[in-house]
């Protein structure tokens, strides 16, 4: 490949494109995708000059290296950690012009979970019904990156903002998510909303993508039974037969058939994006409407 | 609207059920004809489902369920539009525990389907993969007890009162009756899925392989 383009080093655990992803297909069946943290690849964006919307690299846990194969902008954003290109420590949160062919190393989280990468004019690979987000759910969009691929460049479309440095996010050690309650919390016993607004969870390993899943109390059923398959909304927490709720994240599916007792706003998610497994979580239950 | 609950979803999205899967096909046929006349608010998804519309991405939810419970929905018309015809052949591997199940001959189930209207209800499970009701509700059936790892793509197959065609290779376990070449979902083209919901469709017979 010639021009503007990135190969990758080293992957990392999950490392993927994403972008503000895919509206407007739910009623086909297809996810809405997109960053996690979206303000921190928000925030990517804007450090290296770009569209808030454009496409960066999302990392999980140990995050990626990627060497450029020109001169460009590049900025990390979202889970704190040591930033190099070619092994000389380089700012986080911060543009950092790079020259063509040095290695840009974004190590392990050391707060967070997953890092945002922004190059300035954008990851421009073929955009799947509009948007460049990796589906982990339907498999829409680039494959998860492997070491060795190639990832195209955009042009850079204007300067870079005159901004010394983002600050660094305090990652709390326990994730508060306020829960609005409905449409189906008639479907629980009557205990449920005490028992999910007290209840000591935890994030569990078992998190992904498509939903923060949690350990802690069960929560009971007043009606038994499978809910005939309906809509499903981002931050709905959904509850399973093991009782255990689930928070769904951007890859979540479109419809299902286990009741919602409420929902998270979406300002709340992004924490839920960087809580590692084993942080303490805790429900904050908001009047309905 | 008569037999209609609003339900709330967090800060900007309705839940809306209806008492039967018909007048939730009814409401979304007149949600789609609101909006292209260009007198709905501005909403971001409209899903429907088994006995329900999701309207997401709304500005204010308590307006529009407001608005909502003054309209007065037609019922779906029979066959309005375009029927799109799936070609299918009828080897399935689950044609004869289907056949036990309707109690019939293996061959007329195909017949059994073949003579039903359908409509797609409602997409989910992957992209592109539509919930079809039309099959008189005698006919539903279980799931299979073992779900299978990979079901081909093409698969035409059954589950409770839906037909489905898996727009491409998935574990699942709905009874498979037959196979369609038919393109069913494609990102690259405009619409991406063919069967989008409230399309009509037919099975008829599909080409030898």
């Amino acid at each position: 490949m010639t021009g503007r383009a990135l190969s990758v080093v080293r992957a990392g655990a999950l490392t993927c494109v994403q972008d503000e992803g895919r509206h407007g297909y739910a009623h086909l069946g297809v996810p809405r995708s997109g960053a996690l943290d979206l303000p921190a690849s928000r925030l990517a964006n804007r450090l290296v000059g770009n569209a808030e919307g454009a496409a960066v690299l999302e990392t999980t846990v140990n995050g990626c290296a990627v060497r450029v194969r020109c001169a460009a902008t590049v900025a990390v954003t979202g889970a704190a950690c040591p930033v190099t290109v070619d092994g000389r420590p380089a700012a986080w949160g911060a543009a950092v012009r790079v020259p063509s062919g040095a290695v840009v190393e974004v190590g392990p989280a050391t707060r967070g979970v997953r890092s945002y990468v922004a190059f300035a004019g954008g990851i421009v690979v073929e955009p799947v019904l509009g948007s460049r987000s990796t589906d982990l759910l339907s498999g829409l969009g680039p494959a998860p990156l492997r070491d060795g691929v190639v990832v195209p460049l955009g042009r850079p479309a204007g300067a870079c903002p005159r901004v010394d440095g983002a600050p660094a996010p305090g990652v709390p050690g326990e994730l508060v998510l306020r829960v609005r309650p409905g449409p189906r919390a008639d479907w629980f016993a009557p205990d449920a909303p005490a028992v999910l607004a007290a209840g000591r969870y935890r994030v569990s390993p078992a998190s992904n993508r498509i939903g923060l899943r949690t350990e802690g109390p069960a929560l009971r059923r007043a009606i038994e039974g499978e809910l005939p398959s309906e809509g499903m909304v981002l931050g709905a927490v959904q509850v399973p037969p093991d009782g255990l709720p689930v928070v769904f994240l951007a890859d979540h599916p479109t419809t299902g058939g286990y009741p919602v007792l409420g929902v998270v706003p979406e300002r709340d998610l992004a924490a839920a994006a960087q809580a590692a497994p084993g942080t303490r979580l805790r429900f904050a239950l908001t009047g309905p409407r | 609207m008569s037999s209609v609950r609003i339900l709330p979803v967090g800060e900007h999205a309705l839940l809306i059920e209806l008492d039967s899967g018909e007048a939730a096909g009814a409401l979304h046929a007149e949600l789609l004809r609101r909006r292209a006349a260009g007198t709905l608010p501005a909403v971001r998804e409209i899903v429907p489902a088994a006995r329900t519309v999701l309207l997401d991405g709304v500005a204010d939810p308590p307006s529009l369920a407001t608005q909502l419970t003054t309209w007065d929905v037609p019922p779906l018309e029979p066959c309005a539009r375009e029927t799109v015809e799936i070609p299918v052949r009828y080897d399935g591997p689950d044609l004869a525990d289907v056949a036990a199940l309707w109690g019939v001959a293996e061959r007329e189930v195909a017949e059994i389907h073949r003579a039903a209207e359908f409509r797609v209800a409602f997409c989910g499970f992957a992209p592109g993969f539509a919930y079809l009701t039309g099959l008189d509700e005698r006919y539903a059936v279980p799931r299979r007890a073992t779900p299978r790892t990979a079901v081909p793509v093409g698969s035409v197959a059954l589950a409770g009162p839906y037909t489905g065609v898996y727009p491409r290779s998935s574990p699942g376990g709905w009874q498979l009756i037959g196979t369609t070449d038919a393109p069913l979902w494609d990102p690259h083209r405009e619409p991406a899925a063919l069967l989008a919901p409230g399309t009509r469709v037919r099975f008829v017979p599909g080409a030898a392989r």
